[in-house]
């Protein structure tokens, strides 16, 4: 190992201490006993086992859950379709304009992204009369669209560092195309999709700004509830299931991390 | 070899054959008149758009041949390959495997299964599944399966390898996997993409005899593309020697060296000298040679088929010629010079000879004794010389 010096040690520990120093904060204040947000009073679960009694909390919880998981496995779905088109296609006329198209909701204001999304549902249901009214499904919808984007560029990436002789391998092997995608080419990606879907999981977890448009009467996500709730005040209550989602949240990108820097190993040996 | 041989092949003893394939048949099958080839190439042609990779070429290999396509890059080797594969398929011409017209016939129903360069092992699979994949697609059942693996295993020496994964092996242990699974469904043709070339020197060498073996053991016809010329030349009953798309050359590993047909192969295989000159003298069985570059007569003692005072090379390969301090008794092929550097490489020395003339000459003595012998060092004055029957005439 090379000795690092006391210079970069420093400025390391002050650009991690400036990162997570808030989230240190509100995780500790999570497990405080005093009812004032910036008083401390002790340790303890209280304000967790309050959490668990609030059925508004807790049902806003389930319901992003539940949109977090179908809008991730849509997206898993549209996604690889998208990068594998990207990929594989070969050069094509207009292959810049699809990819920029794709990748587009990634950078994409999210205001933008929800007023959007928002016209175009009021459009269709005056038109078509579906969706009938803003609600758990048009949160999903949107989602996916966006969680769509992160799917194909991951998957894209994956596509175009493996090594397609691999594929003529299994031709030559005697797999015809139609078998061939699910014995090699699936398997191979499947890192990279499982990835693919744990990021969407937390990305429409996370979401506030683009399901504040899109979503009805009664459908709140948990970041919509919590939003609300601040906005009456800070309650220690909110900072409980601020530290759980956080929880959550890391797993989910550690996970997804894990998956990748395995595929790498394998893919680079 | 006696002195007398010529270049016409049909004469040739069957001695010189006998090196790869030992005693099953005397006459290897290329030599017998009237022989089916096992696969016939005729005429292929492959374009992509305006670039013609592959040029109208024709090509007989025969059964058991370890046949070998020699050629840089970019000469239409590897693209020769993968028509034979079926990933390319071709502008024109035919291929027939064992009399069956490949036209249309997909890469997955053929005959035929290819190593590799890059291995192409499947990184999500052990060792044993790799192998066992193109039996799964027949639809082999398991218990064949499992006994075919481990005898493919066995052949390969990683009998006890069979549970890794591909990422745990080394490089010379993945080699032998792709040959395992590119062997495991007994393919007719075995097509292999520089087989040795990820290896390093050492592992390739065992490797190369290695191949041979297990091709001489399973009767399988090899076809190997390669840029490596003693990597063919180790390998192959025959090599054909690509160039811009054409065979220039078809013949076993010998006489591609003795007796290349024209300039482009004595410089790819090997090294050689060249020396200009215009024939002044073309008997049956002599021909003079006036060089200039040379600084002499050059006399070779077999005939060639040329117009008077053409102008002709004559390949002398740097091994053949005899250094010496002394003025040797023979007139001609002899030509006098200066050496200006030198490199002792253990078994042999390599020299560089300007001549009279100006001309550059490579020059190699192998090193018979440690301490005696004649020793030459740099600006010695110098005979070079070789016997009548060691030199070509290029007329292309």
């Amino acid at each position: 190992m090379k000795r690092r010096s006391l210079f970069l040690n420093t400025t390391a520990g002050l650009g991690f201490l400036f990162l997570y120093a808030p989230i240190i904060a509100l995780i500790i204040y999570s497990f405080n006993k005093s009812k004032l947000v910036t008083v401390w009073g002790g340790w303890s679960l209280k304000w967790y086992v309050e959490l668990f009694n609030n059925d508004q909390i807790i049902d806003a919880a389930l319901l992003s859950v539940k949109i977090a998981f179908i809008s991730a496995t849509l997206a898993v779905v549209l996604g690889t379709m998208a990068g594998f088109v990207l990929s594989r296609f070969g050069p094509f006329r207009g292959k810049m304009v699809l990819s920029g198209w794709i990748t587009a909701p990634l950078v994409m204001p999210e205001v933008i992204t929800g007023l959007s999304l928002l016209l175009l549902f009021v459009a269709l249901e005056g038109m078509f009369g579906w969706p009938a009214g803003r609600g758990t499904g048009t949160i999903i919808i949107a989602h996916t669209t966006f969680c769509m984007a992160y799917v194909a560029v991951i998957v894209q990436a994956r596509l175009s560092s493996m090594d397609e002789t691999l594929e003529e391998a299994a031709m030559d092997l005697g797999a015809k195309p139609s078998s061939l995608f699910f014995l090699v080419t699936l398997p191979l990606i499947a890192p990279a999709i499982i990835s693919g879907w744990l990021l969407s999981f937390t990305l429409s977890l996370d979401d506030l700004v683009i399901a504040s448009f899109v979503s009805g009467p009664g459908n709140s996500t948990l970041p919509m509830v919590i939003f609300s709730k601040v906005r009456l005040g800070v309650t220690p209550e909110v900072n409980a299931l601020a530290t759980l989602m956080i929880a959550i949240v890391a797993i989910g990108v550690i996970a997804a991390m894990y998956q990748m820097r395995r595929q790498n190993r394998m893919m680079s040996s | 070899m006696t002195s007398s041989q010529t270049i016409d092949f049909s004469s040739k003893e069957t001695e010189v054959s006998g090196k790869d394939k030992p005693a099953t048949s005397s006459v290897p099958l290329w030599q017998q008149e009237g022989a089916e080839p096992f696969l016939r190439i005729e005429n292929i042609t492959k374009k992509f758009g305006d670039f013609t990779a592959v040029d109208n070429i024709s090509l007989n290999i025969y059964k058991n041949e370890l046949f070998c396509l020699l050629g840089g890059s970019g000469s239409g080797k590897s693209t020769l390959l993968r028509m034979l594969a079926g990933f390319e398929t071709p502008t024109s011409g035919r291929i027939l495997i064992d009399g069956v017209d490949m036209a249309g016939v997909q890469p997955w129903d053929r005959p035929v299964n290819m190593m590799f360069q890059s291995y192409a092992l499947f990184p999500h699979l052990t060792v044993a599944d790799n192998i066992a994949f193109g039996l799964k697609r027949e639809g082999v059942a398991k218990a064949e399966i499992k006994r075919r693996v481990q005898e493919m295993l066995d052949l390969v020496q990683l009998g006890h390898l069979g549970k890794r994964k591909p990422h745990q092996l080394s490089g010379g242990q993945r080699q032998r996997v792709a040959l395992a699974r590119s062997l495991i469904k007994r393919p007719k043709l075995l097509l292999l993409d520089e087989p040795l070339g990820a290896l390093d020197k050492k592992l390739r060498e065992e490797t190369q005899f290695e191949l041979i073996n297990i091709q001489d053991e399973l009767g399988v016809t090899f076809v190997v593309v390669t840029h490596d010329q003693e990597e063919a030349m180790t390998l192959a009953s025959r090599i054909g020697v690509m160039n811009h798309g054409v065979i220039v050359q078809t013949d076993e590993p010998h006489d591609v060296y003795e007796y290349p047909n024209s300039r482009f192969v004595a410089e790819f295989i090997g090294s050689v000298n060249l020396f200009e000159g215009v024939v002044i003298e073309d008997e049956p069985d002599t021909v003079r040679i006036q060089s200039e570059e040379a600084g002499g007569v050059l006399y070779i003692n077999h005939g060639i088929s040329c117009a008077p005072h053409q102008v002709v090379h004559v390949a002398v390969r740097p091994e053949k010629i005899r250094l010496g301090h002394e003025q040797p008794e023979q007139k001609e092929n002899c030509l006098h010079g200066r050496i200006m550097d030198f490199a002792y490489m253990g078994s042999l020395t390599v020299f560089k000879v300007r001549l009279d003339s100006g001309k550059e000459v490579r020059v190699t003595q192998p090193n018979f004794n440690r301490e005696v012998g004649e020793r030459f060092t740099w600006d010695d004055q110098v005979y070079l010389s070789w016997t009548e029957d060691s030199s070509v005439v290029l007329t292309s």
